[in-house]
Parts: structure tokens; sequence; C-alpha cells
């Protein structure tokens, strides 16, 4: 994963991350990065050991039918046969494995339980990701496309779309659950240790389904903290007029936020710090301002039929302006 | 009567067989020849094209998949479109659920099962020949929409909101929509069709203990289709409405829910795979104690499992809905469920395997049988993984993942094209005389076996390591590449297999037939010598395996010493027997060929499709001669017993007529009430269930309703409208007479019907109640409609029965066309109270 930024203080902590995680942009159910997902990763290991032992022993069974010895093949031609192996056996082997699913169920509901979650809202939009998080003194900070969690902290998840159903998933943490209109569901997870993981949309949500996905960030609580007062902030005042002027000009803020200036749309993701961000366009592009130049220009041909207009119309300077401005907002 | 025979040990019919006997057979069952062939209805005809169309989107709907295959096959590929790369998934799916999969095995059904049970036909014939045009017809448009961009792209299950006009504008979705409402309509008249088939067209002596698995696993195959397709039909109906009229079943602003059509569609959906799977064991418990040439072990066992997967299959939706956010308790009931299906194939896979090792003289080994094998694994695995998807804890990493995408097609593969491909070469010989290779087919197994592992084996990683399902592309930085080249290598092996038994396919039919008869010594009766009039006579039956128990049966049929070896009425008919000892009750007059049938299908067809791109009044012209069709066609039935009794043999003298729950008819038409009843249920609990949803758009106590006596009164009309019908029977006039009073009950008996429907439409309107407001009141006209749609069909009945009258094919006797009229009427009625009494009642009883 090569994450592109000429900013100290994130790329320090990316680079300090991803040699902690080893595998950052992790999207694999078998990493199992937390305790929801570790209990699953031990049943995946053993369902995946009962699966292969019993079609090795269908598979011997077939054989001595068709091959084995006279005597063999004659026990095997009973009624018997059938109800041990059709019947008593899956009984079984089916009612343990079951009560074993109760019990990681049961397992999971103990961090339902939990006392004093992270909160943190996401809403499934085509093709992005809403992200509010909530905090103690009842405000909230929105940003989009980009999970970021203390480790070791009990994390509670509200998911709601605001048009189709989409499904929330980061398979290094936890199973997914849908969003679906008209409902809040929650996940709740917890990571084990600081790490960078990729999660993705895995409910069918039309056009540019494929496409749309996100990091999350799991850091110390202390950095989490410090992580979250600096995304509560206001956008700095910029380094970069021109391309302020530009963004404003040109109508952007009617559906992105910056907060800090005049751009309050609420339809597109909120861009307040948009340059400390891993990611554009939902997870498809690195952060660099080459991509931000790329993704105004022809996101239509990165992310086809994404719902931004489309914004041909810059010279190449202009775009140099708008994206040394994006970029800076970290 | 039976018994006698056994005693005397004499035959039903003795020799020699009167001169002209067996040519005029063949001149009663001739197939029609060049373009009129399409009037054709014979089950061999009508089976053998309902099997080459289900082969034809097999192989369509696989180039899409390797279309698919070869866009994923690396990361950033831009072989295909987003936009194409999401239609073709549908179409894919879309194709081989409703276009292949149900189809194929019905055409089976319509194909194998009159031969297995030595009737002469189907005892509907036109209906069979009426669902495979409607199908084709509706196929072949549906499918073409993938060629000029209109296909729909919400996935083969379509959910909603994705699929409302907000988030699928155009016509894409009603292509869906329309086309497939239309194909379940054709695989439930072929369900009707194959219950009364087999529940009473048996041959003599074939006692339900003796029918073929196959025979067991087909009737409950259609069980299932009547049950499940309803729901899936109402699902449409719904979304239909909500797409061009805006009514908010789905829409939860409206107090809708997303997850109703969930419901519905998985009700119908889980079933479905079963609905698959059975035949195609069915086919393996025919294949693998022919191979052994013994007896299959756990007959009994065997149809207990059977049923017993029917019966599980709607009890377990709900595992496609487990990442849904549904309460634990149903999470922990569903996934118990789910594995509890797991038992009854456990006892198929063990009852074959015990099959196989009593084989006398050895299991042989050629193309089906190494069909069968390859089946029994590939099946065994997706049996497996489909317990660990039932695992809710494991199933939320799973689930809309590739690892699905792999375990599906193991199942279904394994499940049902494995057993698919071991028939094609199994009853080929049957169909053409003329076995298929033995060479290609060996190649054909081994590339199909080993494409199908090579592609889908790893592809369970695929999804666990994070790739979700229904994604047109992937990053490089995913790791997913290499899983995906080798499965798109897999799939072109999986390919050429296909490719080289459609060689094998063509070589087949090219040449004449061959005169093979029974090339694997089987025992049971469809491996008798036939000719178009199936079989010379029809058997007398003492055992399962016929052929291996009743030596110089063979002989003694095509010699026409069994029964029926002529054509008494001088046209073509075959044996009804009783449902459970099948004993012969009567001679079934069936009718022969014939355009209406057809014209009806392309009329149906037609008006469906342009309801689809909205172009209505061509629509409603089309429905009209659909209908109109239907009529002349209908009108040939219903022959009366003037040409009756006959003589069979044996001293049987049995009717061409009957009436009253005797009658095939009266069965038909009870199962088809019995769709309409699963219709209704499927109704009953989308009403309950947005009330749990949204209790607040339900009115309470009555405000919002229209008074007491406004629903009195129309269930006035409906029961009297019930009592004119009943009385019309009483009326009918002793035959050649007419009675002008039997017309005029039933106009009366219809017309207190339409009224009473109209009345119910119009209260709601005067009391403020719209559609579109809220689910509730959307659930409100949805009753009427359903009783209105109920209450058109009887009208249609009431007038085409009194023209029966005006034309003296009504009367005293000849009265079958009425009594089915009259059970649509009872039913329609009992709807309409129930659809009275939930209405007006539930909302002033929650208060």
């Amino acid at each position: 994963m090569k994450i592109v930024s000429h900013r100290f203080s994130i790329l320090f902590l990316v680079m300090a991350l991803l040699a902690m995680a080893g595998c950052a942009g992790e999207q694999s159910a078998f990493a199992g990065l937390g305790p929801v997902s570790s209990r699953i990763t031990l049943l995946i290991w053993i369902m995946f050991t009962g699966a292969a032992l019993i079609t090795a022993f269908i598979c011997v069974l077939m054989a001595i039918s068709i091959a084995g010895p006279a005597n063999w093949r004659h026990k095997l031609a009973r009624e018997k046969v059938i109800v041990l192996g059709g019947i008593v056996f899956p009984v079984v082997t089916l009612t343990t494995l079951l009560f074993y699913g109760f019990l990681i169920l049961k397992a999971g509901g103990k961090l339902i339980r939990a006392e004093d979650p992270v909160h943190i809202a996401v809403v499934g939009e085509q093709w992005w990701w809403r992200v509010i998080y909530r905090h103690d003194d009842g405000h909230t900070t929105e940003s989009a496309n980009e999970l970021h969690i203390p480790v070791g902290r009990p994390i509670e998840i509200e998911l709601s779309t605001a048009d189709v159903i989409h499904s929330f998933w980061i398979p290094a943490y936890a199973g997914k659950v849908d969003m679906i209109p008209g409902r809040i569901n929650t996940l709740h997870f917890m990571a084990d240790k600081s790490g960078i993981v990729h999660g993705q949309c895995a409910e069918y949500c039309g056009g540019a389904h494929a496409l749309m996905s996100f990091y999350a960030v799991a850091m110390a609580p202390f950095d989490y903290e410090a992580w979250l007062a600096k995304e509560r902030a206001d956008a700095k005042p910029a380094l970069e007029n021109k391309g302020e002027q530009l963004f404003l000009s040109s109508g952007c803020g009617g559906c992105h936020t910056v907060r800090g200036t005049r751009a309050n749309g609420k339809i597109g993701p909120d861009l307040t710090h948009v340059g400390s961000r891993l990611s554009l366009g939902a997870g498809i592009l690195p952060n660099a301002p080459e991509h931000f130049a790329q993704w105004i220009s022809r996101h239509q041909k990165i992310k086809p039929d994404n719902l931004m207009p489309p914004f041909d119309f810059f010279s190449e300077n202009e775009l140099q302006a708008l994206a040394a401005y994006l970029d800076g907002l970290e | 009567m039976i018994k006698t025979i056994e005693e005397k040990a004499a035959l039903p019919n003795t020799l020699p067989r009167p001169q002209g006997e067996e040519e005029e057979l063949l001149r009663i069952w001739e197939t029609p020849k060049g373009w009129r062939w399409i009037t054709a209805v014979n089950n061999t005809v009508v089976g053998l094209l309902y099997l080459g169309a289900a082969f034809a989107f097999f192989v369509l709907a696989g180039l899409l998949a390797l279309v698919m295959r070869t866009q994923l096959a690396v990361p950033e590929n831009d072989l295909v479109s987003q936009d194409l790369y999401n239609q073709i998934f549908t179409v894919h799916g879309t194709t081989m659920m409703f276009l292949f999969a149900v189809p194929a095995m019905e055409a089976l059904g319509v194909l194998l099962l009159p031969q297995m049970l030595a009737a002469r036909d189907l005892p509907f014939p036109r209906l069979s020949a009426f669902a495979v045009w409607a199908y084709i017809i509706g196929g072949s448009v549906f499918f073409s929409t993938v060629f000029y961009g209109l296909a729909p792209k919400g996935g083969w299950f379509m959910y909603p909101p994705l699929t409302l006009t907000a988030y699928s504008p155009g016509d894409n979705a009603d292509f869906w929509l329309l086309g497939i409402g239309f194909i379940e309509i054709s695989a439930i008249a072929g369900a009707i069709e194959i219950i009364v088939g087999i529940l009473r067209t048996r041959p003599p002596g074939m006692s339900l203990d003796k029918l073929p698995i196959f025979g067991w696993s087909m009737l409950v195959f259609a069980g299932m289709i009547v049950v499940a397709f309803p729901a899936v039909i109402l699902a449409t109906m719904f979304l239909e409405i909500e797409r061009s009229f805006g009514w908010p079943f789905f829409t939860a602003s409206g107090g809708g829910d997303p997850l109703l059509w969930q419901h519905l569609f998985w009700f119908f959906g889980h079933p479905e795979v079963y609905i698959i799977f059975l035949p195609a064991a069915g086919l393996v418990s025919m294949i693998v104690p022919t191979m052994a040439h013994a007896p299959l072990i756990g007959y009994k066992l065997i149809v207990v499992a059977l049923i017993a997967t029917g019966f599980f299959s709607f009890g377990l939706w709900v595992h496609h809905m487990f990442a849904t956010g549904i309460p634990a308790l149903s999470l922990a009931f569903f996934s118990a469920a789910s594995m509890a299906v797991a038992v009854p194939s456990g006892i198929q896979v063990f009852s074959w395997i015990a099959t196989i090792a009593s084989a006398k003289g050895g299991f042989q080994l050629n193309t089906p049988s190494l069909f069968v094998l390859g089946m029994l694994f590939i099946f065994t695995v997706g049996g497996l993984t489909g317990i660990m998807v039932a695992m809710v804890p494991f199933d939320w990493q799973a689930h809309d993942t590739h690892f699905i995408v792999a375990h599906l097609h193991y199942v279904l593969v394994g499940g049902m094209v494995f057993p698919l491909f071991a028939t094609f070469y199994y009853w080929a010989p049957m169909v053409s005389t003329r076995m298929l290779s033995e060479r290609l087919g060996k190649w054909l197994f081994w590339l199909m076996f080993i494409g199908f592992n090579v592609t889908f084996l790893h592809m369970h990683i695929t999804g666990l390591i994070g790739m979700p399902h229904r994604v047109w592309t992937y990053s490089e930085a995913s790791g997913w590449g290499p899983y995906n080249f080798i499965s798109t290598v897999g799939a072109y092996i999986l390919g050429a297999g296909v490719l080289i038994f459609i060689i094998d396919l063509i070589r087949n039919f090219r040449v004449g037939k061959c005169g093979v008869t029974n090339p694997w010594q089987a025992g049971t009766l469809e491996w008798l010598p036939t000719d178009v009039y199936s079989t010379r006579s029809i058997p007398h039956v003492t055992s399962r395996e016929p052929l291996w128990e009743q030596p110089g049966l063979a002989e003694q049929v095509s010699a026409g010493e069994h029964y029926l070896p002529n054509a008494p009425t001088g046209a073509r008919e075959t044996i009804v027997t009783s449902a459970i000892e099948a004993t012969p009750q009567y001679v079934i007059q069936m009718p022969g060929n014939g355009w209406a049938h057809v014209l009806a299908a392309v009329f149906t067809a037609a008006c469906f499709l342009l309801l689809t791109i909205k172009v209505v009044a061509p629509a409603l012209a089309c429905a009209v001669l659909a209908i109109a069709c239907c009529l002349a066609w209908v009108w040939e039935l219903d022959k009366g017993s003037g040409k009756g009794p006959v003589a069979i043999g044996a001293g049987l003298k049995l009717p061409v007529y009957v009436t009253g729950p005797m009658g095939h008819g009266w069965w038909a038409m009870v199962i088809l009430m019995l769709v309409a009843g699963a219709l209704y249920f499927a109704y009953l609990f989308s009403y309950l269930y947005l009330w749990t949803v949204s209790p607040e758009v339900w009115p309470s106590a009555a405000q919002k309703l229209p008074a007491l006596q406004w629903p009195a009164m129309s269930a006035l009309l409906f029961v009297s409208s019930a009592a004119f019908f009943a009385v019309a029977k009483r009326t009918l006039p002793e035959p050649g007479k007419k009675h002008l009073l039997t017309p005029l009950l039933l106009l009366l008996g219809a017309l207190s019907s339409v009224l009473a429907v109209c009345l119910e439409i119009w209260c709601y309107w005067q009391t403020g109640l719209r559609p579109t407001a809220s689910s509730y009141e959307a659930m409100v006209y949805m009753d009427s409609i359903l009783a209105g749609q109920l209450v058109f069909a009887m009208l249609i009945m009431a007038l085409f029965v009194i023209a029966r009258h005006f034309t003296g094919k009504l009367d005293r006797v000849r009265s079958a066309t009425l009594e089915n009229t009259n059970l649509l009427a009872y039913y329609t009625v009992a709807q309409a109270l129930i659809g009275l009494l939930i209405i007006h009642g539930f909302p002033r009883m929650i208060l």
C-alpha cells in the first residue's frame, strides 16, 4: 500500500502505523485484529478443518463403494449406513456446532453491553461514507470516507443510509452489518492494536458499488484523542488563497463543507480536513496533490456514475491551485 | 380387479391385435410436419423444445459469465464498463435461476415423466405447450435486453430501494419485473401439469410406493413451486406498482419497508434452491441404481428426505438476511433450521453411496456415472459451505462476498448442472435411440470437473480475504489478482467442456435413429420401446423396477398385450388412475395440436412486454387477444361422455368423461386455488409485517375506514354471489335441453362479485384513503386488487360457461366447466370475505 503524502505529521503517523500493523490496508476476515473478528477467524479454521475431513471421508467412502473389497462394500450397502451417516452423524455434529455458534454470539453480546463505548455514526451514501463522531459533550464532528478509532475501547457504530441499502464491512474487526432505509443498525467491535485496515461496501448498491471503500485507522487512545480534537477544529486559514477562491467561486461549497469557510454544502463529503485523509474518492485514490487534480478533472472516468457534477473546465493552473488548497486542508 | 389378473397370470389384452390398430395410433399421435410443428403439443416434442431452450439460456448466461471472468482476470481491468458489468451480472443470475434452472427441471418433468409413467402424454398437453412458448418468447426478449443496454442492473435479487424509480429510472428494472413475473406464471402452469400428471396418470398398479424417485422429487418440486412462487409474484406486483404508481410498499418514509421485499423474495428464493436441487437429486436416484444394477437402498428414507427438504426449505429464508440487523432470537431459529436441512441431503448422499456399494458386478463407470460421482463431491463441498454460512457469526463475514459466489455455484452446479449433464448422457438414447459419445463424454466430464473446481474452490478464500460480490473491478493493492486470474482460467476450461458437449449433441442429432433401446439395462418404464404414441400399450406394473422384476414386459407392451393398446375414442387419450393405488378410473380425452395456445402465449408475452415499455393501449389489445385465444383453446376441452364408455383390457370398461373430484380438471383447479391461496397468504404476511414495522401509519380504531355497514354490504354481495353459482349448478338442464335460469344465475353471481369489489374501492376512496399516501393505504387497495383480479377471472369464466350453455355444450352431465367455475367462485368469495375481515376488523381490533 503506497501512501503518498508530503505532510510530515500525518506521514509520520501513517508510517508508524504501517510499521506496527505490518500489513496496512488489510481487508481479510482471517486477520482477526479484534476480539469479535478473531473469534470468527477461529470458527473459520475449525469449520474449514471439519469440512475438509468430511469431504475426504466421503471421497474415501465413494472409492470403497466403487473399488473396495467385497466385504467392505457389503457392509456399506445397508440402510443402517444411511441412518448413521445421513442422520445420526449430521445431527450430532451440527448440534455441537450450533451451540458453539450460540456461544460466539453470546460472547459478542458482552461488547454490546459494555460501558462507555466510542460513539460513531456512519451513513451510507451512493457511493461514499459520511462519518459522524459523537463527542461526550453532545456535539458532533462530521468527516467522510475514513474511520478513526481508539485501540482497546469498545466501539459502537450507528449505521444508517441516505439512499439505498449498503453494508458496512471491516473484515479485520467484525462481520458486516447492512445499512437499511428507515432503520438504524448498530455494530460493536474493538481493535486490539494500532494499524490501518481497509473496509468496503458489501451490499450491491448500484453503479459504483465496487468503488465504495474506506480506511479504518486504529490509534492508541492518546493519539486518538489528539486526532479527534484536531478533526473537530475548523480548517486553518488557507495558505493557498487562489485555490480557496476558486473552490468557493466555482460552487464547490454548494455540496461540500469546509468548516471555517463559507463552504457549507451537505450533499457531498465534508472536506474540512480532506488533506489529512489517506485516500480520495472513498478509498479509490491515494491522497496526493496530483490525485486531487485528477479527481476534479476526470472523476467520472475514475469513478463512473458518481454523483459529483463534472468539473472539466479548469485550466491546468487552476487545477494545481485547487489541488494545493485541498491538499492543504489537513 | 388387479388381483384377479395376477391370479390368472393373464395379460389385460390378448393377441393377435386387430389390423390397423397401431397405424391408427400413429396417425392420431403424429407430429405435425414443417412449420406446423409449432402447433405440436405432445410431451416428447414440447419437452425437447423446453429442454433445448433452457440449455440455450444456460449457454448464453454462461457466455456472460465468461465475459465477467475475463473482466475480473486482472485488477483494474477496463474491458467491460461498470454499467455493462452491472447489467451482465444481473442478467447472468436471473437467466441461470429463472430461465435455465427451473425451466430445465420442468422440461425434464415434461419430457421424462410421461415416459416413466408410461402415459401417452401429460394430462394438459396444451398447458405445457403454452408454458413453453410463453417462456421462450418472454425469456428471449428479457435476455436480449443485455445487447442494447436496456437490461436490469439491480442484481437478480432486485433489492429495493435501489430498484425503485428514484435510483433506477428507465425501463431496465421493469424488464426484470414483468419478464420474470411472466416466466413465473409459466412455471406455475408447468407445476400444476406435473402434479396432476404424477398423481393421476400413473400406469395401473403403480401405487405411490412404486413411483420412481424422480416422480417423487418432481411432486415435491411442483408442490414447492405452488407455495413459493406466489410470494415472489406478489413481491414483483408490489414493486411494479410502486415503480409505476408510487404506492409506498418499500419506501420507509411512507411506512413501507425495503426488508419486506427481502422477506418475500427469499421466502421464494431459498426454496428455489431446493426446487432446483430436488429434481436433480431425483435424477441421480434414478441413474445410480441403473449403473449399480441394483435397487436403490433406502427408497423410503429418500422419499421422506425429499418431503422433509420441501418443508424445511420454507423455514430458513431469513438466513439470507443475517446481516440486516434482525433480532438475536430469529437468528438462532433460522440458524438451526438452516442446519436441519442438511440432514435430508445427508440421507440422499449416503443412500447413493450405499447403492453404489451394493452394485452387482461392480458399479459401471461411464459418462453418466462420472457426472454423478462428480456431483457427489461438488455437492458435498457445497453442502458443507452451506452449513458454514448457516453459522451466524461466520455469515457476517462471508455474506455478500465471493465466498457466497463459490458456495452457491458449488450447490447449484453440483446439485443441478452435473446431474443435468448425467441426465443428458443417460437419457439421450431414450429420446433419440442413439447414445452420445462416451469418449467425448469423458473429455467433457474431466474438463468440466477440473474447470469447475479450478474456478470456484479457492474462490471461497477470495471472498474471505475481502472481495465482495458484484464488483466490476478491484485494486491491485487488494491482492485478489492471482486468485481471480486462476478462477478465470478455470472458467475457460469449464467453458471448453460445455463446447465439447455441444459438439457431441450436434453429432448425435445429425445422424438418424439407431434403434438402441435400454442401453443401460435400466429397470424403469421410460426404457420401454416407444413411438410417437409413447408405449404401444400401457403396462400393468407390480414393482418399482418393472423391467427387472417383470420379465418379458417390454415385448408384451410392444405387442399390445397391456392396457389401452388402441384409441377407442379415435383421438388422443390416456388412462387416469386413482391418486394412491393407481387403479384405473377413466380414459381422458386429450386435446391435439392446435394454434390457440401458441397464439395465447404470443399475445400474453406481447402484452407483458408492451406494458414494460409503457405502451398501454396495444398492451390491452394484446391482453384481450390473449384471453380470446385462451377461450378458443379451452372451448374444445370438456368433450362430454359421448364416446364412452370404452374397454381398455382385462374386462375393464371405463368412462371417457367424469366430473367432480375424480376429474383431472377439478384437481388442476384445486391446485390453482392453492396457488391463489399462497399468494393471498403472502399478502396477509405483508400486511401484518408492515404493521409491525410502521404501526404509526395504521389507523387507530375506525378512523379513515368506512363505517361497518359498507363492508357488511360487500360481504352480503359476495355471499350471494357464491349462492348464485351454487344454485346455478342445480338448475342445469338434462342433456339436449336449455334452461334460461342457469345463465341468468351465473350472470347474477359474477355481477354481484363485481359490484362488491367496486363498492369496496368506492368506499375507500370516499373516506379519503389514497394508496399513495402510506403503506397502510396501499395495502388496503392491494386487497381489492387481489380480489378484483379473481373476480375478473370469474366474470370471464361465467360468460364462457353461459356461451357453452347456449351452444348446447353444458348440461347436467357435461358440467365440468361449470364445476371448475364454481370452485373459482367459492375460492374468490372466501378470500374476499377474509380480506374484508382483515381490512375492516384488524385496525378496529388493535385500537
